[in-house]
């Protein structure tokens, strides 16, 4: 295996040396296994230890380090220099996310989602695990298998058009969340979390343009779980939500 | 400074820190809990874990086996009532984490299914495909956020520990994102952060794995108990060290050498791949050393065949593996045999705590991998260590709950506010301003090599006489460090040198302590003794921090119902 160099071209932000972020660009030695995360731990070991990045794992299941290269979100531990071979390589945050330092953005917006959407199983009864466990069926398991293997990266959130208009929207991952519980048999919360998904900041702001989908690094696939959730709430209006608010809430919003 | 106050921090939000929590928030509704962490919750190295965790649940198994299987792992250093009380709380911890919501992987009748494990028996240990520590540590990670008392201090690093008259009274903080350090007060704390793998070259652990608990205890008085007791795991990714889970042997894989034969039969014909970790690793060594490895760019490998378990059981079983395989070394494990070589995975040595998760120093605890309540021994098994997060972290929590009802709380006076003043001098005033000094990656550097090089899982008294040398030129170094990054706001240069300076504590008791264990049992391999020394060495190394490299002291074995035998599978 060869060893080339490659320029990669940083987005700097430090905010108590300038208000302005601006770019920075590094040489860094790659061979066909060398991921960007290695050429930025390059970088911070031998070039310059100021550069702010997160990371953890290194096999793509933390979720730490996510950024937008080439205006692309990626997990930077999946995404390989010689793809790039012959073309500039822009490294930016995760787009959509107020930065904090460089590489590193602030993610207090969707810890809030995921509080909100009741991650956790809710039960009328609880039974003590003497009992036994609850069963599950393999097909049962398969109804929400998928969305329990959302990382928390939150490349969806940066791929979303919607979340870049509209910060209040609850978004890809936290709504797949969501229907996670929503969708496991051994949950009844469904009616503890109707209100919030199908908020007027929920499921129905999507216009389903599946960029979500699209960059999942974990083949999960948020826009489906959107428009489930939305079969299902339409399926369970005219039980739960008879108010005009919350009938005005799951209509289409044609026109806004 | 500011100070801020709880009844109990939990240091780590991992598996055991997380388990610890919720047990301290259902035990007594009243208490503040607070989980402070380097990094939010559900980036802890937990997530990594990939085959399973082991608990009895079927009719053909019992508690007793899952003992002697733990014990006989563990090469009898473990201490047997502490196997007891884990074994016996195993089944309950799975329940609870079902109940949960972790999507466990199901048998045709709807229970949760069990696959074969290294050193295990029988079929014990539980499973979501190969991805357990991931949905163990979101599932409770998620359930932790139903209880309001459980407050974070996420993205929070913890710099030491404060201590009034053998009494813990809180810690300093750094909050990252500010770059402020706090001072909070808390009437106990419970160490749950995990390994040190990080002070090794070659390692599954993330880079957040740097042993801080490990070293925070330890630079407050209390020992590190059997630190030289290091698991290398017989199959990582040459190269990365991403880790290729035991669960793919567990499902039938083979390890061959370029002969294309199954090796194992020299060395473990009883068990063959599931013998186990530390007799496999070595057992690959001597395979390359006799020339019958494999040679790639990154060095001699032996293979790990999967390619008879067939697409579909890989696709079902095993989709991580496939995975990882396909993406970090390009190759399909259903038509090609992924290389592999045996490198650091796990600490069984940690914080000496007794079966409560108590260290001798009041008001602290420890569980998890950075505790060593000695479950582990010498050698632990595959798929027992997430349940001991669970069951060790609950007995923590619990334990802790119980405890800080009678405790007053601290106040911010004095020694606790003068030394949370030394350590602000000691971060902000010395170390980020020194200018000129060596830069903290080379010392890294140099420490993993070294760690490797004579630490590895082959040592004798030259070797690790040369690496007790090399850690202590690397502290004398560490001491003339600088930070390239002089800003307050998410300073990872900043971080990462404290970080390095934990490491280099935990390399000093790992080196002095395997150089002290003058046998070979489980995971410590001495080539200058290879017997096992049941007449000197039936004991827990326990080293003390002291300038002049660690005071070793001595404490036995707890043995209940399994006389030491040799250990032959």
């Amino acid at each position: 295996m060869e060893t080339e160099t490659a320029t990669i071209r940083v987005a700097r932000y430090r905010p108590e040396k300038s208000e302005k972020p601006y770019f920075q660009e590094y040489k860094v030695p790659y061979r066909k296994d060398t991921v960007v995360l290695d050429a930025l731990n390059q970088v911070k070991a031998e070039q310059d230890g100021t550069l702010a990045y997160r990371w953890s794992c290194r096999m793509g299941v933390c979720g730490s380090c996510g950024a937008n290269v080439n205006g692309v979100p990626k997990l930077t531990c999946a995404t390989f220099l010689h793809e790039f071979k012959g073309k500039s390589l822009t490294i930016e945050p995760l787009a959509n996310f107020p930065v904090i330092k460089d590489l590193v953005v602030n993610i207090d917006d969707f810890m809030e989602k995921l509080l909100k959407v009741k991650p956790w199983i809710i039960r009328d009864k609880q039974s003590p695990p003497e009992e036994g466990e609850y069963k599950q069926s393999g097909k049962e398991l398969d109804r929400y298998a998928q969305f329990s293997s959302c990382i928390n990266c939150l490349l969806c959130y940066a791929a979303c058009p919607i979340y870049g208009l509209n910060e209040d929207f609850l978004g890809p991952a936290a709504t797949a969340l969501a229907y996670r519980y929503i969708a496991d048999s051994r949950d009844q919360g469904k009616k503890a979390r109707f209100p919030i998904v199908h908020d007027l900041e929920g499921v129905w702001e999507c216009t389903l343009i599946g960029e979500c989908s699209v960059v999942c690094p974990k083949g999960v696939d948020p826009m489906l779980a959107i428009q489930k959730t939305k079969i299902l709430g339409a399926m369970e209006a005219p039980k739960t939500m008879l108010s005009p608010e919350a009938l005005k809430a799951i209509l289409p919003r044609g026109g806004e | 400074m500011e100070h801020l106050t709880h009844d109990i921090l939990v240091v780590g939000g991992g598996a055991a820190g997380l388990r610890a929590a919720i047990a301290a928030v259902e035990r007594s509704p009243k208490l503040s809990v607070a989980i402070v962490s380097k990094v939010y919750p559900m980036r802890s190295h937990t997530v990594s874990a990939e085959g399973g965790m082991a608990a009895v649940t079927r009719e053909y198994d019992s508690l007793d086996s899952h003992a002697y299987d733990t014990i006989k792992g563990s090469d009898f250093l473990a201490d047997q009532d502490s196997v007891e009380y884990f074994v016996k709380q195993a089944p309950h911890e799975a329940v609870q984490l079902e109940h949960w919501g972790c999507p466990f992987s199901r048998d045709p009748d709807g229970r949760i299914s069990v696959r074969a494990f290294g050193g295990m028996s029988v079929k014990r240990t539980l499973f979501a495909t190969d991805k357990i520590g991931f949905h163990l540590l979101h599932t409770l990670f998620q359930t932790s956020l139903k209880y309001d008392r459980i407050h974070r201090y996420d993205e929070w690093f913890v710099t030491s520990l404060l201590t009034n008259a053998n009494r813990v009274e809180g810690v300093t903080a750094i909050d990252i994102r500010t770059g402020e350090l706090f001072t909070i007060l808390a009437k106990a704390v419970i160490i749950a952060t995990g390994g040190c793998g990080r002070v090794f070259q070659f390692t599954t652990n993330g880079w957040i794995k740097t042993g801080d608990g490990m070293a925070l205890a330890y630079r407050a008085g209390v020992p590190l108990k059997d630190m030289e007791m290091v698991q290398y795991h017989p199959t990582l990714l040459p190269n990365t060290g991403i880790l290729i889970t035991e669960a793919a042997r567990g499902e039938g894989g083979y390890l061959i050498n370029k002969d294309g034969e199954r090796f194992m039969k020299r060395y473990v014909p009883g068990k063959m791949e599931l013998g186990p970790r530390d007799i496999i690793s070595r057992s690959e060594l001597t395979e390359i050393k006799e020339g019958r490895g494999f040679e790639g760019r990154y060095g001699s490998y032996v293979e790990l065949d999967l390619r008879h378990l067939g697409e579909k059981k890989i696709e079902e079983k095993l989709p991580f593996v496939k995975e990882l395989a396909e993406k970090y070394v390009g190759i399909d494990p259903a038509h090609d045999p992924i290389p592999v070589r045996p490198g650091q995975h796990y600490q069984m040595g940690g914080v000496h705590t007794n079966i409560e998760g108590f260290t001798g120093l009041g008001g602290l605890y420890a569980a998890g991998e950075a505790a060593c309540v000695s479950m582990n021994g010498a050698n632990r098994l595959g798929s027992n260590s997430l349940t001991e997060c669970l069951v060790y972290g609950a007995v923590a929590g619990e334990t802790v709950a119980d405890y800080v009802a009678k405790q007053p709380t601290p106040s911010f006076g004095n020694p606790v506010q003068g030394l949370a003043m030394t350590e602000e001098t000691r971060i902000y005033d010395v170390l980020l301003k020194h200018e000129n000094g060596e830069r903290t990656s080379t010392i890294r550097t140099d420490m993993q090599k070294g760690m490797e090089e004579h630490v590895g899982i082959f040592r004798d008294e030259n070797s690790l006489r040369e690496g007790c040398r090399i850690i202590e030129d690397l502290k004398k170094r560490m001491t003339n460090s600088t930070v390239d990054d002089k800003d307050r706001v998410f300073n990872t240069d900043l971080v990462s040198a404290l970080e390095l300076d934990f490491m280099l504590d935990c390399a000093e008791a790992i080196t002095y302590s395997a150089r002290a264990r003058t046998e070979s049992r489980g995971a410590h391999s001495r080539i200058d003794y290879p017997k096992r020394d049941d007449t000197s060495f039936l004991k827990h190394t326990l080293a003390y921090r002291n300038p002049n490299g660690p005071r070793m002291e001595y404490l036995p074995v707890t043995i209940t119902r399994w006389k030491p035998e040799e250990r032959v599978y």
